[in-house]
């Protein structure tokens, strides 16, 4: 007996949402997941019309659905935006240049304007020197570190207002989840904003319309639209520490599939004592880029590169701020501890 | 990693000789325990490793890597955090009545044995308050048979009796006889911390040798008759939750509900509970996941003033289950084996099972993991306003926290209940031909719906579940949607549920009348 779409009641069924458990055809879906997303846009005020917005691509299922619904969105309520699209090659063979394929073939589809920076000219640096000199366990703080940085450059350089990116509910409760497990009071306060605060020259706003959207919503969209995506996990990834916190999220999620939207709840309504320590907000005196300390951690990473010291940056490190803002060198002990790398 | 008879972890060499001989597995172990210790401080043999804090006797058990104690050091270290625990936070009053809540199970065991060795003590480090015990026996939720709750209750039993403190066991079935004004915070009758210091000295002055005298008699209480019918009735409830995750969270509220009513109702005016760190770093990723982010830190602080008059005190918090295994082991604490909802389980069986094996597996890897969770757990607060001051119509009907449902712009809930509408049809469903309209409107309690819409017409399922949505939390509410049918609820919560609606009806009635700021905890 075939079951009927629960918001229309005429057309059958053809697939369940994993968010509500009702099961919808593939119209009533494709409407309810872009209204979904609209109603997010508008009750946080993301946008304001005549605004220049960089979607950040990477090509991957989240960034493509990102594009597809912005740009549909768009001309459906007249949000009178500008879209572009910003993409970022960190140099990891076999992965990023085929993902870059992916995002080349979306901006012929889409028809929006690209831009791509690259490890390389930013830092002189690529992935796969990186992780060389590194090894597998800490180098996702490298590449996230970098990727920020090198967004900001790209919007910069393209004169964009505002960035948004394609995170998702489960990136979100993942955050959150990361953050108790770190113990990162600071950035567990700051993960389930929307949008990020908006002071600052050398800044520019990103926020998250998809933050409402599960990952398989994503995908069962992608699909049914027929997107074009790439879809390989980073050859670096298997190690990083954010793996605990996804294999956790996902026995969740199949326990009680609205665990992930629980997890978020909990994080909106977390409020820290009064009296506890929290970083404030300048500018790394090198490079001028906001940062809590004296300098950014995109610039001690790079020092620590560049220095063959590939621990400097990871772990605790104020004290040596000043040594490497004066350009002195570092003592043998101090070199020692930070050279041993455990691969 | 505990021998029956007792051997310590890093004997000395002597007796290692002698183990030797004894039997190969001991030795074999004794030999691994060398070799893994050979690696971590710069060189020196287990067999040679000094306690880390007198630096005379040899070391006897090692907590966190690098911190070795001889048995001595770690049990003045032990003892000393639990007093340290409860004289910095300066809530237990000299002379209050605090009850301990006894689970059976190591942790709670420890507690009552360091409160045991503490109000036993010369005077001038004694502590200073009136203990009683109480266990809850919840056989009948998990359905064992009476030989065996009998069993247990009187191995408890024993083990109470000779603490020589009055206790209390009851069956988790009384929570069905509870009365509403357990989900009432009653007012605190608790001096404010600023005159602790005050209390102290007045005590002091008074004359503590009266103490002895004001202990009550020790109860001889044997498990009371529990009727077949109640533990039927309790089986239901618990059995109308469709998940483990909802079974598990129903059981430690009706729980919480028993222990609050004993301790108000024998003048008790703190709760000890004996939850570990371990335990309590397991708590706060549950409580997360289960979407309690703004109730987090009155189910995870060191006190909890939601009941009002009771405060809810956990001074094992900084222990590890490690460090409570280890000095029950080594000092001979008794402790029972006693089994619980999530027992033999499997790993995904619930939300609680789940989060405690994640937890679990994650320390053996990187051994700061509860620690720092716990410390996490440490910096939250309540969120919005005090609990002393809300409203009753503010709190949850079941687990008497804040409510935290109000649904912002762009929020999760917001989210949730758009998504909810853009997946139902928007066309509203008929409600059923008024064949409920004689029994609704006729039945004693007064109707809580707007009179000539016809919403009070609707079935009474419908009415009763929507209208009990309104006064929960929103983890409450996820477990009540878990439940086939609200009805299965203690007479208790659904009587106060209904008092509260018709209140809220009648302040919407009047609303236009009361002038801001109208007192209505008299």
């Amino acid at each position: 007996m075939p079951v009927l779409c629960s918001s229309c009641s005429e057309k059958r069924a053809v697939l369940k949402r994993p968010k509500t458990g009702h099961s919808l055809c593939k119209a009533c879906f494709f409407w309810a997941f872009e209204e979904e997303v609209h109603q997010t846009i508008v009750a946080a005020k993301l946008f304001r019309p005549g605004e220049t917005v960089g979607i950040a691509a990477s090509g991957g299922k989240d960034s493509t659905v990102l594009a597809h619904v912005m740009k549909l969105l768009n001309e459906r309520h007249g949000y009178g935006l500008e879209l572009m699209l910003i993409s970022v090659d960190e140099g990891i063979t076999g992965y990023r240049d085929d993902s870059l394929e992916t995002v080349k073939r979306n901006q012929q589809q889409y028809e929006l304007p690209l831009k791509i920076v690259s490890y390389e000219e930013l830092y002189g640096w690529t992935m796969d020197a990186i992780v060389k000199q590194v090894g597998l366990k800490n180098n996702c703080t490298f590449c996230g570190v970098f990727r920020r940085q090198a967004l900001d450059r790209g919007a910069i350089m393209l004169k964009v207002d505002k960035i948004c990116t394609g995170h998702n509910a489960d990136d979100v409760a993942e955050t959150v989840l990361m953050n108790i497990l770190r113990g990162d009071i600071a950035r567990l306060r700051r993960c389930t904003a929307i949008s990020t605060a908006s002071e600052g020259d050398g800044v520019v706003p990103r926020c998250k319309p998809l933050k409402y959207a599960y990952e398989k919503e994503i995908v069962l969209y992608a699909y049914f639209k027929k997107l074009d995506y790439f879809s390989t996990e980073c050859i670096y990834s298997p190690n990083a520490y954010r793996g605990y916190a996804r294999t956790f999220l996902k026995d969740l999620e199949s326990i009680r599939p609205s665990s992930i939207m629980d997890i978020i709840h909990s994080g909106e309504n977390l409020s820290v004592r009064e009296g506890v320590k929290m970083p404030v907000q300048g500018t790394c005196s090198r490079c001028g880029y906001i940062s809590s300390q004296a300098l950014c951690k995109s610039c001690v990473l790079l020092e620590g590169l560049n220095r063959g010291l590939p621990k400097l940056g990871i772990g605790k490190h104020h004290r040596l701020h000043e040594k490497i803002l004066s350009q002195q060198p570092l003592t043998e002990h101090e070199q020692r501890k930070l050279k041993s790398v455990d691969f | 990693m505990l021998h029956p008879d007792g051997c310590e972890i890093c004997a000395d060499g002597s007796r290692e000789a002698a183990a030797r001989e004894a039997s190969p597995w001991r030795s074999a172990r004794s030999a691994f325990w060398k070799m893994k210790s050979r690696g971590s401080s710069a060189g020196s043999r287990s067999a040679s490793k000094k306690c880390v804090k007198c630096k005379e006797e040899l070391a006897a058990v090692v907590i966190r890597a690098g911190d070795a104690y001889c048995r001595k050091c770690f049990r003045e270290n032990f003892i000393h955090k639990f007093r340290a625990m409860l004289g910095k936070t300066r809530v237990i009053f000299p002379g209050e009545k605090v009850l301990l809540a006894v689970s059976g199970g190591p942790s709670s065991c420890s507690m009552l044995s360091q409160v045991q060795e503490g109000v036993s003590q010369n005077a001038h480090k004694k502590l200073r308050f009136f203990p009683g015990i109480v266990y809850i026996d919840e056989g009948g939720a998990l359905g064992q048979c009476k030989e065996m709750r009998q069993k247990t209750t009187s191995e408890l039993c024993d083990m109470f009796r000779s603490t020589g403190f009055p206790f209390y066991i009851l069956p988790l079935e009384q929570v069905l006889d509870l009365p509403g004004s357990v989900l009432t915070p009653s007012p605190p009758s608790d001096q404010p911390g600023s005159v602790y210091k005050a209390a102290v000295d007045l005590f002091l002055q008074s004359g503590d040798s009266s103490s002895d005298g004001k202990a009550e008699e020790q109860e001889c209480v044997s498990l009371p008759a529990v009727q077949e019918s109640h533990t039927r009735l309790l089986q239901q409830l618990i059995g109308s939750a469709q998940t483990l995750t909802a079974k598990q969270d129903l059981l430690n509220t009706f729980r919480q509900h028993l222990l609050v009513h004993t301790a108000r109702t024998r003048g008790y005016s703190k709760l000890m509970q004996g939850d570990s760190c371990t335990r309590l770093a397991v708590k706060l990723l549950t409580s997360i996941s289960l979407g309690r982010g703004a109730q987090l830190a009155q189910d995870t602080g060191f006190s909890d003033c939601r009941y009002g008059g009771v405060t809810v005190v956990r001074p094992m918090r900084e222990y590890s289950a490690k460090e409570i295994a280890y000095y029950n082991h080594m000092f001979k604490v008794p402790s029972v084996v006693i089994p619980n909802l999530d027992t033999k389980m499997p790993d995904k069986a619930s939300i609680q099972r789940l989060t405690q094996n994640f937890v679990t597996k994650l320390q053996a890897d990187f051994h700061s993991t509860v620690s720092t969770i716990y410390r996490t757990g440490e910096k939250l607060q309540t969120a919005g306003r005090g609990s002393s001051a809300a409203e009753d119509a503010e709190r949850c009907v079941l687990c008497v926290c804040g409510l935290d449902t109000a649904a912002e712009e762009a929020s999760a809930l917001q989210a949730t209940l758009i998504s909810e509408q853009l997946s139902q049809s928007s066309v509203p469903v008929k409600p059923e031909p008024p064949a409920n309209v004689g029994q609704c409107c006729s039945s004693e309690r007064p109707c809580g719906g707007a009179e000539g819409t016809g919403d009070c017409c609707r079935s009474s399922r419908d009415h009763e579940a929507t209208d009990l949505r309104s006064l929960l939390c929103y983890s409450c509410r996820r477990t009540v949607r878990d439940m086939s049918s609200v009805d299965r609820l203690p007479q208790y919560v659904l009587s106060e549920a209904q008092r509260r609606q018709n209140r809220s009806a009648m302040k919407e009635q009047i609303s236009e009348f009361l002038l801001d700021d109208a007192d209505e905890n008299n």
